[in-house]
């Protein structure tokens, strides 16, 4: 066992740390450490410079095989830079969808047409997108969607029409990918498409959702008779399901460092504040700030494990299977503590009508954490059964 | 990133298992258990002179195998998870580490000689009603003309009663904390050492109570300088920590596995009642639990390597991010940075591994229905070895404060 990078890899820390304090300034300097989760909404245009000014070092797509403008980055090296980029205060990625998603869908299941019409502009940093997976009766249970896709025979194009929700950044992107039905008698995972299609068309409408947070990061997205070329759906009509699980499987693990940056700047501010103002004499408070240090520590070690491969067989390891369920519990802890830390300040807001502080819409924001990208209780089930072998459950 | 076995220990690890399976059945815990000494002498002889399990981490020069702190906490781990009924962690994880720390060449040479070749050994330093502490150490030492004199009372004494060797900490009369503190180690049979077996809630595992009256010792027998022997204290007992939280691991691995096992062939309602998510959930949360305990053990053992084997004066092993390191920053107070990142990985470790097995076990009994609270169903024996281990060497609220301390009063543990 070692715990730690190699010196190629520090040497590759040293370039990044180097690069982003030399132009992570300037004009640059607002949106420090602002747009993460629970702040998507705030300095979009900024942001969207920042990724072109990303894209100019070649700190877009770093993971993407070189022939596709990427720098062909080992999983290391993505760690150190979401690590080092979380720690100079990089802010929120607009372009991360279509960096981590949509980008490693079309190299692994894309015609080479979809490649070369999509991938640059990812690479640029000048066209983002957004995901059009979950429904209002697709939520846990994924594969029920109820959005339609039907070739028409006439204009040759896809025509969609339904409903998706809890898209983030929608109203901010050019594209979405949409999972959808080719085959309107088909039922669950079977008879999906996987669509690449333009947000600026009459068929497409966004409305926000107000969140408790008082902001929107979150949108629902309409489709009425919105249409996708033909050649622009991914794989075979009914392999949707397919090309929408494989992308799942393109998460390895090499943001959960850079997230964890973002977490100790949480838990430090939240130490700050407890000498400050005298919690951190509280017997329980104290025994609660000791506990988030080590719920920390140990994310970090479990994330040392899942990067450190394992399973030979390429199967999910057991440390990644509870890394979601951990970081979101742990998390959500961390919001409550904030406010016990706080005491009676917690409970004002710094301006009206209602622009909460950081660590406020932190705690708010955290009770998202155990519901988005698979709710707690599915996780569990997931752990139960593919973990500990336990009866699967019963799907109608 | 190479946080994962190597091949060789992958082997040491899956070897202890194997061997474990074999002769640490549930029939042979109940065997030890029914008796005062608590193991089976026939065993250990196999233990020690088959396998040389307690001559693993001692260095080839004394005898030993030469082998690191990750495969001793595989070691430990496996035999948490059968409740191996041995004095293995008396005589290792206290003895050997204490020998190792603050043994001078000739007590090296000597005694973890001995233990390579089958002795057994333990440490003690807590008075009565103690924590595990600089100021758990009471008993005295005066000097004697040549040599000391020792007096005073241990208790929680792991196989003290039994042990070949013991290892002890007397502070000089007059003073507390950790000033006045030595260690001395000495064969159990000297004159004016009479141990007593203290019966266990745990039956898994012995304690006792040692007394001094007058027992009077040459300066062969001090470890290290007279009078400031705490941070090699403190060491060894984070090392021993260490070691335990492995232990945990295992423990909490095995009370998940045993319930799982039982509600797959429970059947209620005409269903296994591993088929209700009430208790998939359970069981996901208690196989969370494990793999974070995991982990924490796994780093602390690295730690532990480095600390045991590294240079004091080396810098930070752990790489050069200080996420990657200690947080805590180096050494305000001026300590060994290996020292101190071997405090905090013990701290995190012992705290997350006992809630862990502790959870795991309660869960586990719940688990087991009925059954659950019986004699007969082993789980019983997980659910004390969990709250004995949780009790020894400090608590799960114990370590988070001493954590505490660190970040937010600025002390070095």
């Amino acid at each position: 066992m070692k715990l730690s990078f190699s010196p190629e890899d520090e040497r590759f820390r040293e370039e990044v740390a180097t690069w982003l304090a030399e132009n992570l300034c300037g004009e640059f300097e607002p949106i420090r450490f602002r747009g993460g989760p629970g702040d998507e909404h705030s300095f979009v245009e900024e942001r969207k410079a920042w990724e072109q000014k990303l894209a100019e070092g070649g700190w877009t797509c770093i993971g993407w095989p070189k022939q596709y403008g990427g720098r062909g980055a080992s999983v290391e090296q993505q760690v150190v830079f979401n690590e080092e980029y979380a720690r100079a205060g990089g802010p929120g990625r607009m372009g991360h969808i279509g960096e981590t998603l949509t980008g490693p869908t079309l190299i692994a299941f894309g015609s080479d047409a979809q490649k070369e019409r999509y991938l640059p502009g990812i690479r640029a940093g000048r066209e983002f997108w957004c995901q059009g997976y979950s429904e209002p009766s697709a939520g846990s249970d994924l594969a029920n969607v109820k959005t339609r896709a039907r070739l028409d025979e006439s204009s040759g194009q896809w025509v969609v029409n339904g409903q998706k929700v809890w898209t983030s950044l929608a109203h901010e992107s050019q594209y979405v990918f949409v999972i959808a039905r080719t085959d309107p008698d088909s039922v669950a995972h079977k008879g999906l498409g996987f669509f690449l299609m333009p947000m600026d068309q009459p068929g497409v409408i966004v409305r926000p959702i107000e969140q408790l947070t008082g902001t929107s990061e979150f949108n629902e997205v309409f489709f009425d008779d919105a249409v996708c070329a033909a050649d622009d759906i991914v794989g075979a009509p009914g392999e949707g399901w397919k090309v929408a699980m494989g992308l799942l499987g393109f998460e390895r693990g090499v943001s959960t460092l850079g997230q964890q940056m973002l977490f100790q700047n949480e838990l430090d501010d939240i130490i700050r504040v407890a000498k400050a103002n005298g919690a951190a004499r509280d017997p329980a408070l104290r025994q609660r700030i000791a506990e988030a240090h080590i719920g920390l520590r140990i994310m970090r070690f479990n994330s040392m494990r899942m990067l450190s491969g394992g399973g030979d067989d390429g199967s999910l390891q057991k440390e990644a299977m509870i890394y979601k369920l951990y970081w979101s519990s742990w998390h959500r802890n961390l919001g409550k503590l904030a406010m016990d830390v706080l005491g009676a300040e917690s409970e004002i807001v710094p301006e009206a009508p209602y622009q909460l502080s950081r660590l406020q819409s932190m705690y708010l924001f955290t009770r998202a954490d155990t519901i988005y990208g698979g709710t707690n209780q599915i996780q569990r089930n997931i752990i139960a059964e593919r973990a500990l072998g336990m009866p699967r459950e019963p799907r109608g | 990133m190479e946080f994962r076995f190597t091949e060789e220990q992958q082997m040491i690890r899956d070897t202890a298992e194997a061997f474990l399976a074999e002769v640490s059945t549930s029939a042979a815990v109940r065997e030890a258990m029914a008796t005062e000494r608590g193991y089976s002498e026939a065993l250990w002889q196999q233990i020690s002179e088959e396998m040389m399990w307690p001559a693993l981490h001692i260095p080839e020069a004394y005898g030993g195998l030469g082998l690191g702190f990750v495969e001793l906490a595989a070691m430990q781990e496996q035999m948490g998870r059968t409740l191996l009924c041995a004095p293995f962690l008396s005589t290792v994880g206290f003895a050997v580490n204490a020998l190792l720390v603050a043994g001078s060449d000739a007590q090296k040479s000597h005694y973890l000689g001995e233990i390579a070749a089958g002795k057994t050994a333990t440490l003690a330093f807590m008075a009565p009603g103690s924590r595990a502490d600089a100021q758990a150490v009471q008993a005295t030492c005066s000097a004697d003309g040549d040599g000391f004199l020792l007096n005073g009372e241990y208790r929680y004494v792991l196989d003290g009663h039994t042990a070949d060797i013991l290892v002890l900490a007397a502070r000089a009369p007059g003073t507390s904390g950790a000033q006045g503190i030595s260690l001395f180690v000495l064969p159990a049979s000297t004159e004016g050492v009479s141990r007593q077996w203290l019966p266990t809630m745990d039956q898994t595992r012995r304690q006792a109570r040692i007394d001094l009256n007058d027992v009077r010792v040459g300066t062969d027998a001090l470890m290290g300088a007279q009078g400031s022997a705490w941070p090699a204290l403190a060491k060894t007992l984070d090392l021993a920590t260490v070691a335990l939280a492995a232990e945990q691991v295992g423990v909490a691995q095995q009370a998940l596995d045993s319930s799982v096992a039982y509600t797959m062939e429970r059947v209620q309602f005409g269903r296994t009642i591993a088929s209700y998510q009430a208790i998939k959930h359970k069981a996901a949360d208690m196989m969370l639990k494990v793999e974070a305990a995991r982990s924490a053990a796994y780093y602390a053992a690295c730690v532990a390597d480095e600390a045991l084997g590294g240079n004091p004066l080396g810098g930070n092993p752990l790489g050069g991010n200080p996420l990657g390191g200690s947080p805590l920053g180096g050494n305000p107070l001026g300590g060994n940075p290996l020292d101190a990142a071997l405090a905090e990985a013990a701290s995190i470790a012992k705290a997350y591994c006992s809630e862990a097995a502790f959870f795991n076990a309660g869960c586990g009994i719940q688990l087991h229905g009925g059954v659950g609270i019986t004699a007969e169903y082993d789980i019983q024996l997980y659910f004390k070895r969990a709250k004995s281990a949780e009790t020894l060497l400090g608590d799960a609220a114990w370590h988070r404060e001493r954590l505490a301390r660190q970040l937010l009063d600025g002390e070095n543990v």
